[in-house]
């Protein structure tokens, strides 16, 4: 214990007492583990051979790990009627494509409302403010009715385009840029940029961190779309929509289910271990004032 | 930067008393500024043909009765007054939706800050693990499906499983289809995927507080921990505090997809329906548009009230 108590940084400060430090630690011990373990359990379960799926009593840790569960997924839909590539590359085409539109849009959006003060800036940035106090879900219906007269159903677009203009990448971008001096702002015009090479060279480079931030919040977003009410088309849906189907395919396809369950969530865990320390960088700029 | 770009309309509208120029004015100042306009064009019209648009379009439909297929009829209040007076699973959906609000907000909202706040405390290494381990459920991409398997209702359900190897039961418990579990179960999940946003904002902020204060509050007769939290870090948290509560209350607001994934469209005797699946089953299956949108009305209603009521608690934070 004491060893692992090490590993803390210990407060050295006489306002804190070991008692309460440690509790506090225990606390998080346990929490963290009711956090992690449906985790861990997911990814084990992906590499358990069927007999130990469905083990009495159950057990947690895989005992002999397999690829099985992941030659079946394939052997299954290499036979079913579109191929697990095709759900793949929908998936990865909607989540890219949502992704980089969803950056660069918002930022260049971001850009005059964080740096100047126009008619409408105020009041264009306090709609997008109040935006974030509801969910999409309020705009379902007029969402499905503006998709159809823009002929839209049944495909990609449908998807991707609202999601480019989600109101919290605008806002934590604009947040971040606003760390940006205007002196380098000014010395860019003095040399004669006009404003969209400012956005593109002088901006754009500095707000890294915000790109990267979008990008977790962005991404897991499409990435588990399961292409809602708008697709229809098996060819177009999406690979979230492919583990419903397998799941819904009951008991004996417990295994394949939990190795689609593991390629969804390894993906989005990945970027975010990557890019963390860029996003805690530009979440401390999230606040709101009032 | 502001000075330049507001002075010359001022200067202009001291030497010229026509009157004219007002309008003159205005137009002078959106061809002046007409490069941020342009690059606010493609977001702005995103955002408002699918946000802002929608949400008018829903207030204005909500009047109406519409099936998609025949011409909007107007029919008054009548939409609300059979929701509210009428409708008894859109007041079973309420019900619940207000226990996520009242039990899941707070109780995700204060854990987001309180994990935040103790993680905070740890060493570099230790913390980015400890954040990773309590973000990541919220971004593993809807795989809360792994807690069908955690609450099946058979005996290889790991619940079941677990308690009838350690003998507290003898048969297993069918977990979510018994009404009196689903809503806990539900809330459970969700909780378990509400540290997300707001938490790694609690995080970032509490690694930014100026650290002088603190000394500072050490000298001024600060003694403890607790009171170094309320009177130094949560009032210089109060910005992130702010945004946090937003992401927290309309998530809560917005439990839906868990609902249906655990416990089924719609649940046994609707015990896991909230406002949102029931604007699903009105919008997306019965097509009775104007009725969704009354429903989407009250919950966009509900939702601003309880941020705005929440963002007037905040402000004394730490006063």
């Amino acid at each position: 214990m004491t060893r692992m108590m090490a590993a803390f940084r210990m407060p050295r400060r006489l306002n804190r007492s070991f008692t309460v430090s440690f509790m506090l630690f225990a606390f998080l011990a346990v929490f963290g583990a009711f956090m992690a373990l449906p985790l861990i359990y997911a990814v084990n379960n992906a590499f358990k051979p069927l007999n130990e799926l469905f083990l009495f009593p159950p057990r947690f840790f895989v005992n002999n790990p397999t690829m099985d569960n992941f030659y079946d997924l394939v052997a299954l839909m290499g036979n079913s009627w579109v191929p697990l590539s095709r759900y793949i590359v929908n998936t990865l085409f909607i989540t890219i494509v949502g992704t980089i539109g969803h950056i660069l849009l918002s930022s260049a959006a971001a850009y005059p409302l964080a740096k100047y003060r126009f008619p409408g800036s105020k009041i264009l940035f306090s709609i997008v403010v109040m935006s974030l106090m509801f969910s999409g879900h309020v705009t379902a219906i007029p969402n499905y009715m503006v998709m159809s007269w823009l002929g839209w159903i049944n495909t990609h677009a449908s998807i991707i385009v609202p999601s480019l203009a989600f109101p919290l990448g605008l806002f934590l971008m604009k947040q971040f840029m606003e760390q940006i001096p205007d002196a380098l702002l000014e010395a860019a015009k003095i040399d004669g940029a006009n404003e969209y090479r400012i956005y593109w060279t002088i901006v754009m480079p500095n707000v890294k961190p915000a790109w990267l931030t979008l990008m977790i919040l962005q991404f897991p977003m499409l990435w588990g779309s399961d292409g809602g009410n708008f697709i229809y088309s098996e060819n177009l849906k999406t690979l979230h929509y492919a583990l419903g189907q397998i799941t819904a395919g009951g008991i004996a396809r417990a295994g394949v289910g939990a190795a689609v369950a593991l390629i969804l969530m390894v993906v989005p865990i990945t970027l975010f271990i990557i890019s963390q320390s860029n996003v805690l960088q530009t979440m401390a700029t999230s606040g709101m004032k009032e | 930067m502001q000075a330049e770009t507001t002075s010359p309309p001022a200067v202009s509208s001291l030497v010229q008393p026509k009157k004219q120029s007002r309008l003159a004015n205005v137009w002078r100042e959106l061809k002046k500024n007409k490069h941020y306009y342009i690059l606010m064009s493609p977001y702005m019209l995103i955002f408002f043909a699918f946000t802002v648009v929608p949400v008018v379009f829903s207030i204005v439909l909500s009047f109406f009765y519409f099936n998609m297929l025949e011409f909007p009829r107007f029919v008054g209040w009548q939409n609300y007054s059979r929701l509210f007076l009428n409708d008894d699973v859109f007041m079973i959906a309420l019900k619940n939706t207000l226990l996520f609000a009242v039990i899941c907000g707070p109780i995700s909202y204060i854990a987001c800050f309180l994990f935040a706040w103790i993680i905070n405390e740890l060493s570099p290494k230790v913390r980015a693990l400890m954040t990773l381990v309590f973000y990541a459920p919220s971004i593993s991409g809807n795989v809360f499906f792994i807690w069908l398997i955690i609450f099946s209702g058979d005996r290889y359900g790991y619940l079941n499983g677990f308690l009838i190897k350690f003998g507290f039961m003898l048969e297993p418990i069918q977990w979510l289809t018994n009404e009196k579990y689903i809503l806990p179960i539900i809330m459970i999940v969700q909780l378990w995927l509400s540290l997300g946003t707001s938490f790694l904002a609690f995080i970032a902020g509490l690694q930014t507080i100026d650290k002088s204060l603190i000394e500072a509050g050490a000298i001024d007769g600060i003694r403890n921990r607790w009171q170094e939290l309320w009177f130094i870090t949560l009032p210089s948290m109060r910005p992130q505090l702010m945004f946090g509560a937003v992401m927290q209350i309309t998530s809560s607001f917005a439990v839906a997809d868990i609902s249906v994934a655990l416990a089924g469209f719609p649940s046994v005797n609707y015990a896991g329906h909230t406002i949102v699946t029931h604007l699903m089953d009105y919008g997306t299956i019965r097509f009775e548009m104007g009725y969704a949108s009354a429903i989407a009305t009250v919950l966009f209603a509900m939702m601003l009230g309880a941020n705005k009521l929440t963002q007037r608690l905040l402000r004394k934070v730490g006063e």
